[in-house]
């Protein structure tokens, strides 16, 4: 009975189609929308992300996400360091600067000041130059997709492409002079701004005049060291917070999801997209089995059970319910994978896979339900009505 | 010589529908006896219970009163799986609408009893190419139904009827939709191949140009059998 199933569904091409339209559509507006939820989601703790190495980030207690710098004063560094348990600490500079272009215009730029010494917390990959170089006079190193877009200099020729900074070019940040020594990967930010290292104290001179300019204090626990404790121990002793990267992280995402209209919109997005395709397959399936129906009674009359004839209506839904799946969730990967050097951002891990999976699948209950419904309530003895 | 067995007696069979919200009567205590070997038709004006009496004969639908045995099994006494079962086994459909599945082609459209009584589609397909040669269609067993004359079609029917060896064959309006030669042609061939010792057919027909294939003819109206007969001058 399933060869006769697949027949009969594949048979209407036009319907068949039409119901693997609308599960495609359903299943990838229910991948693609989250994709990029999740995409910008990550990029609002990106930073904390590409900075591996430290265990645990300190900062003052009111700081409510990565962004919300709340400047401490340089002491607290000290304050950190004699706690036991810490094997190292070091500063980091973290602020909004505006950076003049070759063309006069200006640019707000995420300038990170690393420790002068060890130069911990620079970027994760180094595309030009090396990381040293940020003890030359007056260095900095600029991001890739910032030395080519934002940061860019005015081009050749009228109309022509912007050209993209290169080692030795300059900057003038806050009427200072910054010349870039080398060119860097990282992780694109929330507010996608061009991201500037340099090293703490000069990042300092960068700034405005401030009584208080340390941003984070990055924490080493010594070997062994259970993180939680020494949370505990560094927020009793100096009365600053402290996060290991996954809480920091967890913090930051958390302000992004309590406190902007990011998870409405797109939680709006999935939604109507699940009732779009939900509404678009269940009612093409439930119009080709109302038009099957006379043949479903032929297969009654002629002793198919109601459980056969069950069996026969899920395969076709699950059928469909793959293909457009598959469709769909194909159709959202080559998305990602077209936008993969653009601005737009895209994440797609497996779980969303397993939460589109679920959503086609209900809609392929939803539709096959309505339409088992139908059969099994069936009188065969419609068969006898010319 | 033996008798011929009792292929259906119908006793005292009531029928009544809520149509619009009113009570209709569509059977009023038939009785009906139909042995093997017999060419039964069923004949009446429209809405006299014909179809409705085919319906209870065939299990696909319950009486409110009195017993309709097939093969002495009465379908109102029977669970609803060995209904199926039973129906599946002995009963062949012949529709006025052919009713074939657009979608399948004329050998799979036959297999279709031979697969829902479980025999695997290879062989049901085989079985059914077998059936298709013996009603004349054996160069048609690949053309969908849209490929097919009305006649073809029927014959297909016929031969979908017939695949399964059923006991017996229910045919609503088999030559309604067709031309006088072709539904001649139709009947002869159900006749010739369908009709044997051990089976029965029953025919609800309207068509009078077919009364002389019938063994007997029970005229119905107003859901009762007014007369039977044995040839369509008795009528």
């Amino acid at each position: 009975m399933n060869y006769i199933a697949l027949k009969m569904l594949m048979g209407d091409r036009g319907k068949y189609l039409g119901i693997v339209m609308g599960l495609t559509f359903a299943s990838l507006i229910m991948t693609q929308q989250p994709a990029i939820f999740l995409g910008l989601m990550t990029r609002s703790f990106s930073f904390v992300s590409d900075v591996g190495l430290p265990d645990i980030w300190v900062m003052d207690a009111k700081v409510q996400f990565v962004d919300d710098i709340k400047p401490m004063q340089d002491t607290e560094l000290y304050r950190v360091r004699g706690v036991s348990g810490v094997e190292w600490a070091v500063p980091l500079y973290k602020g909004l600067l505006k950076a003049r272009l070759a063309n006069g215009t200006f640019q707000t730029c995420n300038v990170i000041g690393l420790d002068d010494a060890t130069l911990i917390g620079g970027p994760p990959v180094m595309l030009e130059g090396r990381l040293e170089d940020l003890r030359r006079s007056d260095g900095v190193i600029v991001d890739i997709d910032g030395a080519t877009d934002k940061l860019a200099k005015p081009p050749a020729s009228p109309g022509g492409k912007p050209i993209p900074l290169k080692i030795g070019d300059t900057l003038e940040l806050n009427d200072r002079r910054a010349i870039v020594v080398g060119i860097a990967k990282v992780t694109r930010t929330f507010q996608s701004q061009p991201v500037l290292y340099t090293t703490y104290s000069r990042a300092t001179t960068y700034a405005p005049r401030e009584r208080k300019l340390l941003s984070f204090v990055l924490v080493k626990a010594k070997r062994g060291e259970d993180l939680q404790v020494l949370n505990r121990r560094i927020r009793e002793t100096t009365g600053l917070a402290a996060y290991t990267q996954s809480e920091f992280k967890k913090l930051t995402y958390n302000y992004f999801m309590k406190n902007t209209g990011i998870p409405i919109n797109f939680g709006i997005s999935v939604t109507l997209g699940f009732i779009v395709g939900a509404a678009i397959a269940g009612q093409t399936f439930y119009n080709f089995t109302l038009e099957n129906l006379r043949q479903f009674g032929v297969l009654k009359a002629m002793g198919a059970g109601n459980w056969t004839l069950l069996r026969m209506i899920l395969l076709q839904a699950i059928l469909v319910g793959t293909i457009g799946y598959g469709l769909g969730v194909g159709l959202t990967a080559l998305f990602g994978y077209s936008m993969r050097n653009t601005i737009l951002a895209f994440k797609f891990p497996w779980q969303l896979l397993v939460f589109s999976g679920a959503g086609v699948t209900l809609i392929c209950i939803f539709a096959a339900l309505i339409s088992i419904r139908k059969v099994i309530q069936l009188e065969p003895a419609v068969v006898f009505k010319g | 010589m033996n008798q011929p067995a009792l292929a259906v007696r119908c006793e005292n069979v009531v029928k009544t529908y809520v149509a619009g919200g009113q009570k209709v009567t569509a059977l009023r205590g038939i009785d009906l006896d139909i042995s093997t070997g017999e060419l039964m038709m069923l004949v009446g004006p429209s809405g006299c219970g014909k179809t409705t009496l085919i319906s209870v004969i065939a299990g696909i639908l319950d009486q409110d009163e009195g017993s309709c045995e097939v093969f002495g099994e009465d379908f109102l006494h029977m669970r609803s799986r060995d209904k199926l079962g039973f129906r599946a086994r002995n009963i062949g459909f012949v529709f006025q609408a052919y009713n074939l599945l657009p979608t399948l082609n004329a050998a799979e459209n036959v297999a279709i009893p031979l697969i829902i009584n479980g025999v695997k589609r290879q062989e049901a397909q085989r079985m059914a190419t077998q059936v298709l040669e013996t009603v004349g269609l054996g160069e048609r067993v690949g053309s969908l139904p849209s490929q097919l004359s009305g006649g073809q079609q029927q014959r297909v029917a016929i031969a979908r009827a017939l695949v399964h060896s059923p006991r017996l064959i229910v045919c609503d309006e088999p030559t309604s939709a067709l031309d006088h030669e072709t539904g001649h042609h139709v009947m002869a061939l159900l006749k010739a191949v369908a009709l044997h010792r051990d089976r029965a057919l029953v025919i609800v027909t309207h068509d009078a140009r077919i009364f002389d294939f019938a063994d007997r003819i029970a005229q119905m109206d107003d859901g009762r059998i007014v007369k039977v007969v044995d040839s369509a001058t008795a009528l």
